[in-house]
């Protein structure tokens, strides 16, 4: 099959998905068409790009290239003519397709409040999305000393943890009681608070903004209870919503987003939807892992590389990783119920940890601050393996484990079968014997056995032996 | 090491060498065991066709049936159905011969060996990043004093204990070791930090460094701009690795690869080394490039003091892949399809470059080829156990067994020699001179302290001895003239069995490669403790250092190359839910043909083990020293159960050294990385019971 694929949008899922097709056929007709002005790029990386520590260059993402590609950036995608089987973009181009992408993505929320008109944002009150919204941030930062974050969501706290790294006083205000609250318990929010702090960010949490003044000088941010904030710069994180206006006018089902089967497929057969702007089983996924996930088995699908390929959606794990801020959340850490439960909490720290176990498999966990098995936990959740009988391993990672957890024993406790020497197999018993025998220097027991000619790893060892045999009067050798 | 022979037989002394500082380890001090060791064969074998067991023969009877079987296979289906297998411990001068002989001797295209599973992938990737493949670029010593190391899938406290000198003076002075490996080895318990992937994770890790590395600004920009090219689509594609993308996938925390991409980062020394736990896999050539990726991103190779390197894994590991027993090459490194190359070698041959042969397949497609429709129906083996070293092990035993001729030359009888029609007893390394190139590159001298004993030949006096056979065996006798030079001599002449013959040979035909060895003479390396190549001229410098100045590509420039994950070849399933991996135990070698037969290295190491995690163990109803089965969809083996906290509960270990119902290789994957021709030795899946 050598139909032509169009795909509308060429941000992380569409980009992918002109890659993974790519990869199947290298002939394949792609038609990737992005409404953003850019190259593709990696939407994780905005917030490190907002604090200062890379260039726009290094956002880039790798774009499928070569014969049968044909990619476009700036081009915004107006209306879909199903009958046709076409799509309209805005300079009045109909591009016809055999197959239809819709991989829009999603638009940042603009909160109704007084002050603040989506279609025309002051100056210095700025959306967290784009790479354009990304510009403008930096921009409106450039001399300024202070910023307003709204919204204590992970890409606000992202956002603000990259202002203040730039050096500006920066202030999170969310109307929730406690931080991401969709993915932390209250002591967890308490405690990212508290890192936060330490970074130069403070939370106003538990009060909702009333209204936005901005001028040229700066802004006023009023809150619920009568205070009002002031900053150079306001940055909106207040969610996103997915970009369905294509699909909608087209006719096809849309709910909150973009509705899919397991294959991706749209309400029309010819049609797919991938990424942000696409509900699956009612969920609307919001993350990278599952829009790449779905561009995979869309790809599979399409080429036929694997026909009976289905989207099943995994278990979602969401990472905070922003300078000095270690958080991962996963499942349902904190429901009731008869669930084993292991917690560990050194606010002091920042550290926090909170895992539930039904059936030997986890079910949910929060791990912020220092964590080292945080890695084995996000596998053991993904994959669904049973959890170590020792709990502490899931909290204690390796610390609880053989690194340096064999201190030297006392020559006089050790076993005589303990092997000393691994390069040369040398046990006690056997230097003993070589003491025994008349060696009675380090150079003559080893000399005499070998040990500590590999690596040379025992040789404390061996001279710690041959201190204790000289002391002692006399040795019982005992097998 | 050196020798000293009296009475009592011959005993092993360490030497003091720059490389393993007097250290020897258990293998070391043993080694003499078996110059002497009554398993030794010192009679050639031949299979009686009648009972079809081998049978001491003459050395007349042995290589008449071997020439026989030769011509008649190659006058009935070709020159190219007559193969060679080599090994990567013969010396330069039998490596080269072997090369050689099978090009302009036996005339055939195929020849690789046992390399093919250990180097192959370092190699590749390193010859299409630097334009060369040296295992390491610079000195060993230079591991003492580097600020930061990374092993990558190396274990050298066991495959090469003196080595861990380096490392144990490396942090006394202050060094940070950095070891990734699925298992807790005895490298990664000395290690400052130890990253414990989910096997066939190793790029990604990589990708995810090289992230980091990008995104706290400790890419050495102006290296990269100068002395590479390709970095912009290097650049792309690791942006799709951030850190948590890779820890979901292997399991490394965040927080680790950070303090790894830092001290990688912002160390003044440092030098990342890969070996096999990176490299035997299906993706090893990507996985390697990836790390010299973040070696060059982080401007490192070249750079005083740091670099990338692969750690070889045989005596001869890194000549045996230099003078022409691989598939795809010919002495000094060179192409066997580049034309000046063939033109070249084929002068210091003495033959027309059209005469020789094209390129071979790689190792295992030549072993599952054997005996098959179209494939080879006779192979000859040097330096290799095949039967115990390959992937899917039994079903390359088939293949041997369904050949019309197997001749194997050996010291032992191994599994393989065991199924041979002719077995050609050999000499041991303290019976021949010759030459090894380690892995600095540097060519070394193996001197003889005794001749083979009665009935033994060298390997060069046998390719000799079957030239000048086979030259006779051409020549129709209506035909011959008695009164013009016997082919046979002339065949002798050209398969000199005197290595110091070989060597002059040899330095000649690798006159201008990459490997140049031109101006390495036995004097010489004992002179200076080893010459490193290239070294062109006799009175001009070595190189101990590579890249100061510019790479080995036609513009000078190290290359990137852009590569991404990919999964294994093989990945857990109900069935075979755990995944499985191989490697070393230190008392231990390879096949262990000849380490199993040291007492005391059997004492140490008397079996094959699984082990697995106390957790998985419980599981499964297995107790420590319980007999196990490892089932995959190749086939089974069976040992007992070692617990062990040091593996991951997902993954079980077990040594490829052992042979019978104890062969790990009856149970691994024979997929092959599609450049190098490595097979995916570390990681398959499989099911564990109790036996």
């Amino acid at each position: 099959m050598t139909a032509r694929v169009v795909i509308v949008g060429n941000g992380m899922a569409g980009a992918r998905l002109a890659g993974e097709l790519h990869a199947r056929e290298g002939d394949r007709k792609v038609t990737v068409l992005g409404a953003e002005p850019h190259r593709a790029y990696n939407r994780i990386l905005l917030s490190t790009l907002l604090a200062g520590r890379i260039d726009e260059p290094d956002v880039e993402l790798t774009e499928a290239a070569g014969h049968g590609v044909d990619l476009r950036s700036g081009v915004p995608v107006i209306a879909v003519d199903r009958s046709a089987r076409e799509v309209r973009t805005d300079d009045g181009e109909r591009i016809g397709y055999d197959h239809l992408v819709l991989a829009t993505g999603a638009r940042a929320v603009v909160p109704t409040l007084p002050g603040l008109d989506p279609a025309n944002l002051p100056e210095r009150v700025v959306p967290f999305r784009t790479l354009d919204d990304c510009r403008r941030i930096l921009a409106a930062a450039d001399g300024a000393r202070s910023a307003l974050v709204l919204g204590g969501g992970l890409l606000g706290l992202e956002a603000a943890r990259g202002l203040a790294a730039r050096g500006l006083a920066t202030t999170v205000v969310h109307p929730r009681e406690h931080l991401m609250e969709r993915q932390l318990d209250p002591t967890a929010g308490a405690v990212l608070a508290g890192t936060l702090a330490g970074f130069g960010v403070s939370v106003q949490l538990g009060v909702s903004a009333t209204g936005v003044a901005a001028d040229a000088s700066g802004v006023r941010l009023d809150l619920a209870d009568g205070r009002s904030l002031h900053a150079d710069l306001l940055v909106l994180s207040c969610g996103v919503r997915p970009d369905t206006a294509l699909a909608q006018a087209a006719g096809l089902t849309v709910r909150r987003g973009v509705v899919v089967d397991d294959r991706l497929r749209t309400s029309d057969r010819s049609i797919s939807a991938i990424g942000d702007c696409a509900e699956h089983d009612g969920v609307l996924t919001g993350l990278v892992a599952p829009a790449w996930a779905q561009a995979q088995v869309l790809a599979d699908v399409l080429t036929g590389t694997d026909p009976l390929a289905r989207y099943r959606p995994r278990p979602v794990v969401t990472r905070l990783k922003a300078a000095g801020i270690d958080l991962a959340s996963m499942g349902d850490a904190s429901s009731g119920g008869p669930d084993e439960e292991l917690t560990f909490a050194d606010p002091t720290r920042g550290t926090y940890a909170r895992l539930r176990i039904r059936d030997e498999r986890l079910i949910g966990a929060i791990l912020l601050g220092d964590n080292p098995a945080v890695g084995t936990v996000i596998q053991l959740f993904d994959r669904g393996q049973p959890v170590p009988s020792d709990r502490r391993a899931l909290l204690l990672g390796r610390a609880l484990g053989a690194i340096g957890a064999t201190p030297a024993a006392s020559p006089a406790l050790m076993p005589d079968a303990a092997t000393v020497c691994q390069c040369n197999t040398v046990s006690k018993g056997a230097l003993v014997r070589s003491w025994r025998s008349g060696a009675r220097t380090v150079d003559a027991v080893v000399a005499a056995t070998r040990a500590g000619t590999g690596c040379g790893g025992c040789r404390d060892a061996v001279s710690g032996i041959v201190d204790w045999l000289s002391q002692a009067e006399s040795v019982e050798v005992t097998r | 090491m050196t020798l000293r022979a009296d009475d009592a037989g011959v005993t092993v002394h360490p030497r003091e060498f720059p490389t393993n500082r007097g250290g020897l380890c258990q293998k070391g001090w043993t080694a003499a065991e078996l110059l002497d060791h009554p398993d030794r064969l010192t009679t050639p074998l031949v299979r009686d066709a009648a009972t079809g067991e081998l049978h001491p023969a003459s050395w007349d009877t042995a290589l008449d049936r071997v020439v026989a079987g030769i011509r008649a296979v190659q006058d009935d289906a070709g020159r190219d159905a007559v193969a060679v297998f080599g090994g990567g411990g013969l010396t330069n001068e039998k490596a080269y011969a072997l090369g050689k002989f099978a090009r302009i001797g036996l005339r055939t295209r195929n020849i690789d060996y046992n390399g093919r599973f250990c180097m192959s992938s370092a190699a590749a990737a390193g010859m299409r990043a630097f334009g060369i493949d040296r295992g390491l670029p610079f000195p060993l010593a230079d591991l003492g004093r580097a600020d930061t190391l990374l092993l990558v899938g190396a274990n050298p406290a066991e495959t090469m204990p003196p080595l861990v000198r380096w490392l144990t003076e490396q942090r006394r002075d202050g060094g940070k070791l950095i070891v990734i490996d699925p298992r807790v080895t005895a490298t990664a318990r000395q290690a400052d930090l130890h990253l414990q992937p989910l096997p066939g994770t190793d790029l990604a890790v990589a990708n995810a460094l090289l992230h980091i590395a990008l995104t706290e600004g400790w890419v050495d920009r102006a290296y990269v701009a100068d002395r590479t090219t390709g970095f912009d689509a290097v650049r792309r594609g690791v942006a799709a690795w951030w850190p948590a993308r890779a820890e979901q996938l292997s399991g490394v925390p965040v927080a680790d690869l950070e303090a790894t991409a830092r001290a990688l980062g912002t160390g003044g020394r440092v030098i990342i080394l890969t070996a096999r736990g990176a490299e035997q896999h299906a993706k090893g050539v990507d996985t390697v490039t990836a790390y010299v990726n973040l070696a060059l991103a982080l401007g490192l190779p070249g750079r005083d003091g740091s670099g990338y390197g692969c750690l070889t894994g045989q005596g001869n590991g890194q000549g045996g892949r230099e003078h022409g027993q691989k598939a795809d090459q010919l002495p000094g490194y060179r192409r066997i399809d580049d034309p000046a190359a063939r033109e070249h070698v084929a002068g210091v041959w003495g033959v027309p470059a059209d005469e020789l042969p094209g390129p071979g397949v790689p190792a295992y497609q030549l072993l599952d080829s054997l005996g098959t429709p179209g494939g080879p129906r006779a192979l000859l083996v040097f330096g290799s156990n095949p039967v115990v070293s390959a992937p899917r092990a039994a079903r390359i035993e088939g293949r041997l067994r369904n050949l019309d001729l197997l001749v194997v030359a050996d010291l032992l009888l191994s599994e393989t020699a065991a199924l041979a029609d002719v077995v050609l007893p050999t000499a041991q390394w303290a019976e021949e001179d010759g030459t090894m190139t380690n892995l600095e590159g540097r060519v070394l001298r193996r001197r003889a302290l005794r001749p083979p004993p009665p009935g033994v030949r060298t390997d060069l006096a046998i390719i000799s001895d079957l030239a000048a056979r086979l030259a006779e065996a051409d020549v129709d006798p209506a035909d011959a003239n008695p009164a013009s030079v016997r082919p046979a001599a002339v065949a002798a002449a050209r398969f000199p069995a005197d290595p110091a013959v070989v060597f002059a040979e040899l330095r000649r035909a690798s006159a201008g490669g990459a490997a140049d060895y031109a101006g390495i003479s036995w004097d010489r390396i004992d002179a200076d403790d080893g010459v490193y190549w290239p070294c062109p001229t006799e009175d001009g410098p070595d190189t101990p250092r590579l890249f100061a100045d510019r790479f080995a590509t036609p513009d000078g420039r190290a290359r990137f190359h852009p590569v991404d994950h990919r999964p294994a070849a093989e990945e857990v399933c109900v069935t075979y839910p755990l995944h499985f991996t191989t490697g070393r135990v230190l008392a231990q070698y390879q096949s262990g043909t000849q380490t199993r037969r040291v007492a005391a290295l059997r004492r140490a190491a008397p079996e094959a083990f699984v082990e697995l995690h106390p957790d998985l163990a419980t599981r499964l109803g297995i107790d420590d020293g319980d007999p196990v089965r490892v089932t995959s969809r190749r086939g089974e083996f069976r040992a007992p159960a070692r617990l062990s906290a040091g593996i991951r509960p997902d993954t079980v270990f077990a040594p490829f050294h052992y042979a019978g119902a104890g062969r790990a290789n009856s149970v691994t994957n024979d997929a092959v990385d599609p450049i190098s021709g490595m097979p995916e030795f570390k990681i398959c899946a499989v099911r564990v019971e109790k036996a």
